[in-house]
């Protein structure tokens, strides 16, 4: 409760503030519509917000859900075999510079504008470069003792990986997974504006703003804040349910 | 069971310009107990870790059960404790006791048999279910000695496993080792560096001397039961006599005699 009441009252301040600042200064609204104007394009677009979040949360997801199994498969790899590991970590390294706006016409190009698919592998390319390197860091961190265990015990590669390397390596790939959620949501929503169906919040918002309905762009732009929060949180509370029982 | 449960012939063991082990001549006879006993750095846990076959030796032969080091690795001839208990945190306690059989395959019902049965003989079943971290660290050893039990093993290892502990614990853990090494009938080479600990648990106690790691004498402990004049439960008599005392100072003093 304590620390959620400040961040809520400096919100509910910049909101006051926003409005009464737009009202006093008579701000036109291709620069800055009202909270009030937003608030009200928010509930006259409800119906519509729905499902276009859910085309683009829906991308964010299938991205997330691909760039996190390739990310933990390719650190797997990379942590059993030196030259998947010399191969793999300068590759998705250099990925981590792709800028993504470079990467988005390119697969609309390749897979036609009509699909989904350039969107979702723009999604995977940005989740696959955190979940690689916390995986990696992960299985890197195996404690002497746990590691003269497995030798005593005589177990294989594959049992000391699978008894003590990957269990121990479960925080940290959660965390990768939380940092990449929030990333995978900006991906999806910015992948929407080079081409492809007009079915996202990208794709409403640019249109809107294209429409000088600025206030419905602004609309659109809170439900793409609110789907961030969304996965944020997600990524956050899955973190937290793993991690905690091993205080 | 016949024959001795350790036999290391003229083992050295050079790391870099060290010489850590030189010409280790040592014999543990089946369900003996060995203390290896000496000042930081005397070789005593590389010795330990080269009849685990965690290290190879430079020179000279190991045998466990009268097979090679490796050879009784791979066989699992030995349980081993470890100074931190190292267990498995995402792990439940019976799942870490049970750890050794998973990785050798044994089958769930079994293994939770025997986890069962080595909680009670450590006085752990009521924590079964619950998480390391929620023992205190008493409890983990006591926990990690069950685990290195779990595959019925005639020979433990015990690198300085109380090491960490409070005085009053370690009494108790020691207690708890005696019963558990007499009910097993296991041999124990265990390393420390607290003289009165190595007396009260061994039949002898190897004094080591360091750079290079040597042996310089063997003293008789006073492992309760180990001869006709000590009862076999009796600890807190042994930790009273007089005998154990002189066994100390002989100790003492054979320490100082290898640091001179």
């Amino acid at each position: 409760m304590r620390t959620w009441l400040p961040p809520l009252a400096f919100g509910a301040g910049v909101l006051v503030l926003w409005q009464v600042l737009v009202l006093a200064l008579a701000v036109p609204a291709f620069l800055l519509p009202a909270p009030t104007a937003i608030a009200g394009q928010v509930g006259a677009q409800f119906g519509v917000i729905l499902p276009t979040a859910a085309v683009t949360g829906g991308n964010a997801l299938a991205g997330l859900v691909a760039g996190f199994l390739l990310g933990v498969a390719l650190a797997l790899l990379a942590a059993w075999s030196r030259p998947v590991r010399e191969l793999a970590t300068p590759v998705v390294l250099a990925a981590s510079a792709v800028p993504i706006v470079a990467l988005a016409p390119v697969f609309t190009t390749l897979f036609g504008s009509t699909t989904e698919v350039p969107r979702q592998l723009v999604v995977t390319v940005v989740v696959v470069v955190p979940v690689f390197v916390s995986t990696t860091r992960g299985l890197r961190q195996v404690q002497p003792v746990h590691a003269d265990l497995m030798t005593a015990l005589a177990a294989t590669p594959w049992q000391a990986s699978r008894f003590v390397r990957l269990p121990g390596a479960v925080p940290h790939i959660v965390t990768g997974l939380r940092l990449a959620a929030p990333a995978a949501v900006i991906a999806s929503i910015v992948a929407e504006y080079f081409g492809g169906p007009q079915n996202g919040l990208g794709s409403r918002i640019s249109s809107a703003a294209a429409n000088t309905a600025y206030a419905r762009a602004w609309a659109f732009v809170v439900a793409a804040i609110a789907l961030g929060l969304l996965y944020h949180l997600a990524g956050l509370l899955l973190e937290r349910l793993v991690t905690r029982p091993r205080q | 069971m016949s024959g001795p449960a350790v036999e290391l012939a003229g083992v050295d063991k050079v790391f870099g310009p060290v010489r850590a082990l030189d010409g280790i001549e040592l014999t543990i006879g089946a369900g003996e107990f060995v203390s290896l006993i000496g000042p930081s750095g005397c070789g005593k846990s590389t010795l330990l870790r080269v009849v685990a076959d965690l290290e190879q030796p430079t020179a000279g032969t190991v045998r466990v059960r009268g097979k090679p080091a490796a050879q009784a690795r791979l066989d699992q001839d030995y349980g081993i404790a470890f100074q931190q208990a190292g267990l498995l945190e995402w792990r439940s306690v019976a799942e870490n006791v049970e750890l050794p059989l998973h990785v050798h395959g044994v089958p769930r019902a079994q293994r939770r048999e025997r986890a069962a049965e080595l909680l009670e003989m450590v006085g752990l079943t009521e924590f079964a279910r619950s998480r390391p971290g929620e023992l205190s660290g008493g409890m983990q050893q006591r926990v990690a000695i069950a685990r290195a039990l779990a595959p019925k093993p005639s020979l433990l290892l015990m690198d300085e496993p109380f090491g960490a502990l409070d005085e009053m614990t370690r009494e108790r853990m020691q207690a708890e080792l005696l019963r558990i090494a007499g009910e097993t009938r296991a041999a124990v080479l265990f390393v420390t560096h607290s003289i009165p600990e190595a007396v009260v648990l061994s039949d002898r106690v190897v004094v080591m001397s360091p750079r290079p790691g040597r042996i310089t004498e063997v003293v008789a402990g006073r492992r309760p039961g180990s001869r006709p004049d000590l009862a076999p439960d009796d600890v807190e008599d042994v930790r009273e006599s007089a005998a154990f005392f002189t066994a100390i100072t002989d100790v003492r003093e054979a320490l100082r005699k290898g640091h001179g």
